[in-house]
């Protein structure tokens, strides 16, 4: 049967890869593609890169900014899909058909949108017409609202669009998109888990895969994203950024949790 | 030997030629059906719809190379949507009539309606007849899939391996010189690059 597919996320700042916390504090870990060699030869089943690079804005916690890496975002996505035989996904600020079209050219396999999307719906369909469904994720944010229902964000988490998740992504679903990249701002580096009510009502409320991500600060937490929430594939960004938490030691854990993972 | 990549301009050429470059091949990039002449292999990849996919053949002339091309006795690798092309026909958005290489047809896939539409990610692959496109794979041999239809050969000769999805899809297939594979071993990490090697080695 279909395997539960594990993820890491990876993030982009200035050519650079950082860690994340509620969207907003940014520290640089490493390089993005000496890190990308080193998931090639172990148990991933997919990577997603996500640009977060913003012109003019800048962290208020640190000042890494010294270090301006101007490196070309397609020429990251070449370099990383000459070593990396799997499927890979880019995001982060796209807005036209011309920018998903150059990504695949240079060897990415999908595109998440997010804010286009959301204020552009018929960019979704004209981006699956041309691109096909399967090149086109969706990337959702949403906040726990104080009476238990889940509000989507757009730019970079930071607009309040008023409108659920449920209605949000069945739209996405109707439109063309071909999977959904759920995140929880709530539960963005904290480690405290998937927000595992938020997983289940999306995973329920569409039949496209949906990818969860979003709070995961121990493998145990992996598991219960496929187990208690039926997502499809189970996504982390900050717990696969250093060394001693391997995905192999990941996988190990999914298996003996009875997750069919591939191993 | 040259290896053709057919371009029509329906997909990533580059994750092919990155996969066929690691096995140490220079692929060559065919625009149009007459330049299949002085090819020894072909892989026709491709992801999209399967109407607009024989549209973009048929312009580039490779409706008409493509049978001749087989009829020689030259291997052509269909992958994902490229295998679907390799049918009489399609019933994706209309109907639409295939390349025939491998009759049979392609319709959604039907299953458990629990189970979500398309199958994406990695599955296993089940061998139902030896192939030399199969051999030396891993046991179980795993393969990235991302698809909403099927197809299905008339011939069951043709069906060489499956993976269950509900039931078994059809995930293999091969008529004369002609083979198919609905999953992508340009993406399949090292089970998928064995794949392409055994096509490489035909």
């Amino acid at each position: 049967m279909l395997k539960t597919r594990l993820i890491p996320c990876l993030l982009l700042k200035n050519g650079l890869l950082v860690r994340s916390e509620e969207f907003t504090f940014h520290q640089i870990v490493g390089n993005p593609i000496s890190q990308v060699d080193r998931f090639s030869s172990w148990a991933v089943d997919e990577l997603i890169y996500i640009d977060i690079t913003r012109e003019g804005e800048y962290d208020m916690r640190r000042d890494d900014h010294k270090v301006k890496v101007k490196r070309d975002i397609l020429d990251i996505i070449e370099d990383i899909s000459r070593s990396c035989f799997m499927p890979l996904t880019f995001g982060g600020g796209i807005r036209t058909l011309e920018e998903i079209r150059a990504r695949l050219a240079h060897g990415a396999d999908k595109v998440t949108i997010n804010t286009m999307a959301y204020e552009h719906p018929e960019f979704i369909t004209d981006a699956a017409r041309l691109f096909g469904s399967q090149a086109i994720v969706v990337s959702v944010d949403v906040r726990r609202q104080a009476k238990g229902e889940w509000e989507v964000y757009t730019r970079w988490g930071r607009r309040a669009t008023g409108r659920s998740v449920q209605s949000w992504v069945q739209e996405a679903e109707r439109r063309g998109a071909g999977e959904i990249f759920l995140n929880s701002i709530d539960r963005d580096g904290t480690g405290t888990g998937y927000d595992l009510e938020l997983v289940k009502t999306v995973t329920q409320a569409t039949k496209i895969p949906v990818i969860a991500c979003g709070g995961v600060g121990k493998f145990a937490h992996l598991a219960e994203g496929a187990l208690l929430a039926g997502a499809s594939a189970v996504c982390a960004a900050n717990i696969f950024h250093y060394t001693e938490h391997s995905t192999i030691r990941a996988k190990k854990v999914l298996l003996q949790a009875g997750v069919d993972v591939r191993p | 030997m040259v290896i053709g990549l057919i371009d029509y301009g329906m997909g990533n050429l580059r994750s092919v030629l990155n996969a066929l470059d690691r096995l140490g091949v220079a692929g060559r990039v065919v625009g149009e059906g007459d330049q299949l002449a002085g090819v020894d292999k072909a892989l026709l990849p491709g992801v999209g719809a399967f109407g607009d996919g024989m549209r973009e053949l048929r312009e580039r002339g490779f409706t008409e190379a493509l049978p001749a091309y087989v009829a020689d006795g030259r291997p052509l690798l269909g992958i994902c949507l490229g295998m679907q092309l390799l049918g009489t026909v399609s019933h994706e958005h209309g109907e639409h009539s295939g390349l025939d290489l491998i009759p049979g047809v392609v319709r959604q896939i039907e299953t458990d309606p629990t189970l979500r539409i398309p199958h994406v990610g990695w599955n296993e692959l089940a061998v139902e007849r030896p192939s030399r496109l199969l051999d030396g794979l891993d046991d179980p041999p795993m393969f990235y899939f991302v698809h909403s239809y099927e197809l299905k050969p008339d011939d069951p000769a043709a069906l060489t391996g499956t993976t269950d999805y509900g039931r078994p899809l059809t995930a293999t297939v091969e008529h004369g010189t002609a083979y198919g594979v609905q999953f992508h071993p340009e993406k399949s990490q090292r089970c998928g690059l064995r794949v392409l090697e055994n096509f490489l080695a035909l």
